[in-house]
C-alpha cells in the first residue's frame, strides 16, 4: 500500500514526474509483486509438467540412431536417387563406419531401429560389422554382397535412406496403423497387423461406458447426500470417501477376491440356486467395468453434490406450489441446474478413464486391454520408447480434442 | 505382483540407506525373479555369500522387464548390481550395452559350464523348462502333448499360457505336429507364423493369460485352470507343498537364465565375487535341491541326489523331446512376433 501513497504524494523536490508515470511505475512494482508469488508454482509446472510433454512429443517424432552411428554411410546417400542400388562410395562409407563402430553400443541401437522397419536388418548389420575391415583389393560393393546378398536389395538400401533423417513419421504412423511400403508410400497397415485404431476406438467406448454408468449412479446418491439432514449426510459422505482414500492396488485386489469363480459372490450365488456353475466375472469385461465404475465414482458424486448442495430447495417447493407435478418440476427446474456438475463431474471420469491401465491389466482380458497398456508395454518390455511417445501423443490429442469439443458445446457457458 | 515388487523395492531402499550409514562396507543389490526361486536363491547363494565374504545382499525381484535397467545405464545412477536375465534380453542387452562384457578369469573356468551357458555378457546360471502343467484332481489322464493340449472335449476348461509370443508361438507349432528341431524354421516363415495364429486361434476362447511365474500353480490348484503351461520348478514346489499338479515334460521348451552384471555398477568387483560364489558347483548343487531347475556347472551334477535328477529339465530322459528355445531367433524377430501377438490377442 505504501507504494501507491508514495506516488501520490509529489516528489521532494527537482522536477515534476507526471502522476501517470507514477502510478505506472507503482503498478509494475505491485506487478513484480505478484509475479514473484506465483513464480515458484509456474516454475514447477514447467518443470514437472511442461517440459516433460514436450520431451515426450518430441520423442514421438525423434530419430537419433541412424544418421550417429552411420555418418559417412548418411552422408554418402545424399542426393541417392533410390531407385537402383546405389555406388561404391556409399559400400565404402558403410564399412568406414562398421569398421568404426563395430561392438558398440550406438551401432546396435542403429539395428534395433531399423529392424523395427526391416525384419532380419538387425543381425544384418551387426553380422556385417563382425566380418569388418573387408579383405583389401576388393571393392567394398562386392564384398559386402559376398557378405550377405540382402545388401544386393534396394529394400535394405532404401530403409537406411529413409532413416537418415533425423525426425521420423514412423513411430505415429505405426501408432494410427498406417505402414511405409518399399517405395516410401503410406499405406494402410496389412490387416493382421492393425491394432491401434481398434484400441483408440475401444478406449474411447470403455470410457463412454465407465462415464456413463458413474452418472447414473452417481446422480441419486449426489442427490441423497445433499437432501438428507447433516448427520444422516455427514455419514453418507464417509461411505463415499472412505474408498476414495483407499489405494486403487488394494481396491482391484479385492474385486478379484470378490469376483473370482469360487469367490463369495460366485459361491452365494450357487448356494441360493441363482446359477448351476460359477459365472466368469473377473478377468473379463464385467470385471473391468465393475472396478473402473466403482474406483471413478466418487469423480462423480462430489462434483454432482457440491453443485446440488447450492440449489435452493425453495425453488422445487416453489415449482410444486405453483401446480408442476412432481417429476417435471425435478426435471424442468432441479435438473437443468445440476448440469454444471454433469458436466464437470462427466468430464472427470472421462479423461480419467482414458488413461486407465492399472485396472484393466489386472482385472481384464488382453481384449480390454486401453491404450495406456500399450504405453506401459512399449516402454517396459520392449523398450521401445518411440512407440510409446507416438500412442501417448495420439491419446493426449485425442483427450484434447473431446475436451475442445466439450468446452464448445457442454462448456459453463453454454449451460448457463 | 506389482504391490508386492513395490514393497520389496521400497524395504530394499530403505534396508540399503541403513547399511550403507551404519558401515563403511558397500552392499550389493541382487535382483531375480522372485517367489520359489528366489527363496532358493537366497538359501543356495544369497545367505552362504554374506557369510563367506562379509559383503551384505539386497535382494529384489523384477519381472524381466528391460527398461528399468535401461533407464538406470541410460542416466548413468545404476543401483542394481548383479540381474538375473533370461537368454534372449541378455544377448539384446549386451549388444545394446546395458550390460558389461564379463572378465571369465574373474568367474571361473569356462569349460566347467554347459557351452551354451556362457555368452560375453552372462554366465548361466539355472536352465529351466516350459511344460505342460496339470491339476491331477481334476484329470484323471494326463494329456500326452501338446496337441492334447488343445482337445477341449476330452479336457473341457480353462488352459492358461504366458501372455506373449515367446514360447506361444513354438507351442502353437508343437501342437500342430511341428517337430522339435523344425520349429524354428516353420516359424521364420511367414506361412509359418499364420499357421501359429491359427492353431491359437482354435484355442483362444479357452485361453487364460498369465504373466507371471507364480500364477500358473496358484490358478491351477484353485481350479481356475485344467492345465496350463508353466516352469517347471514353480510347479514342482507346489508339489512340495502338498498340492496335487502334475507335469507333462513331452514337448517341454528349455532356456537358460543367466547373471549379469549392469554397466556402470560402482561394486562391479563385489558383482564379480557373488557371481563366481553363485557359478560354483557346490552352490549350484544347493540350489538345483531347493527348486528342480537343472545347474549350469557341469561339476554339480554328480553332486546331486540321484533321486531328484528326473525332476530336472536337464536330466536325458525329459530333453528327448524337448525344443532349446532360440535366442538368436528372438533377439531379431522378438519385438516384431510381439506386437503382432498383442494384434491377435486385443482382438
Amino acid at each position: 500500500m505504501n507504494t501507491v501513497e508514495d506516488a501520490m504524494k509529489p516528489p521532494a523536490g527537482g522536477r515534476e514526474v507526471p502522476l501517470k508515470v507514477r502510478l505506472r511505475r507503482a503498478e509494475r512494482a505491485r506487478t513484480l509483486g505478484y509475479l514473484a508469488l506465483i513464480a515458484p508454482l509456474a516454475i514447477f509446472v514447467l518443470l514437472i509438467f511442461v517440459w516433460p510433454l514436450i520431451s515426450l512429443l518430441q520423442r514421438s517424432v525423434d530419430n537419433p540412431e541412424v544418421s550417429a552411428a552411420l555418418p559417412r554411410t548418411v552422408a554418402a546417400l545424399h542426393g541417392w536417387s533410390g531407385h537402383e542400388l546405389p555406388g561404391e562410395p556409399a559400400f565404402a562409407a558403410l564399412a568406414a563406419d562398421l569398421e568404426a563402430l563395430k561392438g558398440t553400443s550406438e551401432l546396435a541401437s542403429a539395428a534395433k531401429r531399423v529392424n523395427m522397419e526391416l525384419i532380419g536388418f538387425r543381425s544384418l548389420l551387426l553380422g556385417a560389422a563382425r566380418e569388418m575391415p573387408l579383405a583389401a583389393g576388393k571393392p567394398a560393393k562386392d564384398a559386402m554382397i559376398e557378405l550377405d546378398e540382402r545388401w544386393g536389395e534396394l529394400a535394405t538400401w532404401q530403409v537406411l535412406a529413409r532413416n537418415r533423417a533425423s525426425v521420423t513419421p514412423y513411430y505415429l504412423l505405426t501408432a494410427l496403423d498406417f505402414a511405409i511400403d518399399d517405395t516410401g508410400a503410406v499405406i494402410n497397415a496389412p490387416a493382421e497387423r492393425t491394432i491401434y485404431r481398434a484400441i483408440l476406438v475401444r478406449t474411447l467406448w470403455m470410457s463412454v461406458i465407465v462415464t456413463f454408468w458413474c452418472l447414473l449412479l452417481g446422480f441419486p446418491v449426489a442427490y441423497l447426500l445433499a437432501t438428507q439432514p447433516p448427520k444422516v449426510a455427514n455419514l453418507l459422505m464417509i461411505l463415499v470417501l472412505l474408498p476414495f482414500w483407499t489405494s486403487v492396488l488394494v481396491r482391484v485386489a479385492a474385486w478379484i477376491v470378490l469376483l473370482q469363480n469360487e469367490g463369495p459372490l460366485n459361491t452365494a450365488m450357487v448356494r441360493l440356486g441363482l446359477i448351476d456353475a460359477p459365472v466368469q466375472l473377473v478377468f473379463n469385461w464385467i470385471g473391468v467395468y465393475i472396478a473402473m465404475v466403482h474406483i471413478l465414482l466418487p469423480f462423480t458424486v462430489l462434483p454432482l453434490y457440491s453443485v446440488m448442495k447450492g440449489i435452493s430447495p425453495t425453488l422445487m417447493r416453489a415449482a410444486l406450489s405453483l401446480g408442476c407435478p412432481p417429476f417435471a418440476s425435478f426435471w424442468k427446474v432441479y435438473f437443468p441446474q445440476t448440469l454444471p456438475g454433469i458436466g464437470a463431474g462427466g468430464l472427470l471420469v472421462f479423461i480419467l478413464s482414458m488413461g486407465y491401465y492399472i485396472t484393466p491389466a489386472l482385472l481384464g482380458s488382453p481384449k480390454e486391454q486401453m491404450a495406456s497398456y500399450f504405453v506401459a508395454f512399449y516402454t517396459n518390455e520392449t523398450i521401445n520408447w518411440g512407440m510409446a511417445a507416438a500412442l501417448s501423443t495420439i491419446l493426449l490429442v485425442a483427450t484434447l480434442a473431446l475436451y475442445v469439443i466439450y468446452a464448445r458445446y457442454f462448456g459453463p457457458a453454454k449451460v448457463r | 505382483m506389482t504391490m508386492k515388487s513395490r514393497f520389496s523395492c521400497l524395504v530394499g531402499a530403505l534396508g540399503a540407506g541403513m547399511v550403507v550409514a551404519a558401515t563403511a562396507h558397500a552392499d550389493i543389490t541382487v535382483i531375480s525373479f522372485g517367489g520359489t526361486v528366489q527363496k532358493a536363491q537366497v538359501k543356495a547363494y544369497y545367505e552362504p555369500f554374506t557369510k563367506a565374504t562379509g559383503i551384505k545382499l539386497i535382494p529384489g525381484e523384477y519381472n524381466g522387464e528391460q527398461a528399468k535397467i535401461k533407464a538406470m545405464v541410460d542416466t548413468k545412477n545404476v543401483t542394481w548390481d548383479v540381474v538375473e536375465v533370461e537368454s534372449a534380453e541378455l544377448v539384446r542387452g549386451c549388444e545394446e550395452g546395458l550390460y558389461e562384457k564379463l572378465d571369465f578369469a574373474k568367474i571361473g573356468d569356462k569349460k566347467d559350464f554347459i557351452p551354451s551357458a556362457v555368452t560375453e555378457c552372462g554366465i548361466g546360471t539355472f536352465i529351466w523348462s516350459t511344460v505342460i502343467a496339470y491339476n491331477a484332481d481334476k484329470i484323471k489322464t494326463p494329456p500326452a502333448s501338446w496337441a492334447e493340449f488343445w482337445d477341449v472335449k476330452k479336457f473341457p476348461g480353462k488352459r492358461g499360457m504366458r501372455k506373449g509370443a515367446k514360447f506361444t508361438m513354438e507351442i502353437a507349432l508343437l501342437a500342430d505336429g511341428v517337430k522339435p528341431d523344425d520349429v524354428y524354421k516353420v516359424l521364420a516363415t511367414k506361412e509359418g507364423v499364420e499357421r501359429a495364429f491359427k492353431k491359437l486361434d482354435q484355442l483362444k476362447p479357452n485361453i487364460q493369460w498369465w504373466e507371471a511365474g507364480a500364477q500358473p500353480p496358484q490358478l491351477l490348484a484353485a481350479g481356475d485352470l485344467v492345465m496350463s503351461s508353466a516352469y517347471n520348478g514353480r510347479i514342482e514346489t507346489a508339489q512340495k507343498e502338498g498340492k496335487n499338479l502334475k507335469i507333462v515334460w513331452n514337448g517341454g521348451i528349455y532356456d537358460a537364465d543367466n547373471w549379469a552384471i549392469p554397466k556402470g555398477t560402482p561394486k562391479r568387483e563385489d558383482a564379480y565375487k557373488f557371481i563366481k560364489f553363485a557359478s560354483e558347483a557346490a552352490n549350484q548343487k544347493v540350489y538345483s535341491s531347493e527348486i528342480a531347475y537343472g545347474p549350469t556347472n557341469l561339476k554339480a551334477i554328480p553332486l546331486l541326489d540321484p533321486k531328484i535328477l528326473p525332476e530336472l529339465p536337464t536330466s536325458p530322459a525329459n530333453l528327448k523331446n524337448a525344443l532349446a528355445c532360440n535366442t538368436k531367433f528372438w533377439v531379431e524377430r522378438g519385438e516384431d512376433l510381439e506386437q503382432r501377438f498383442n494384434a491377435w490377442a486385443a482382438k
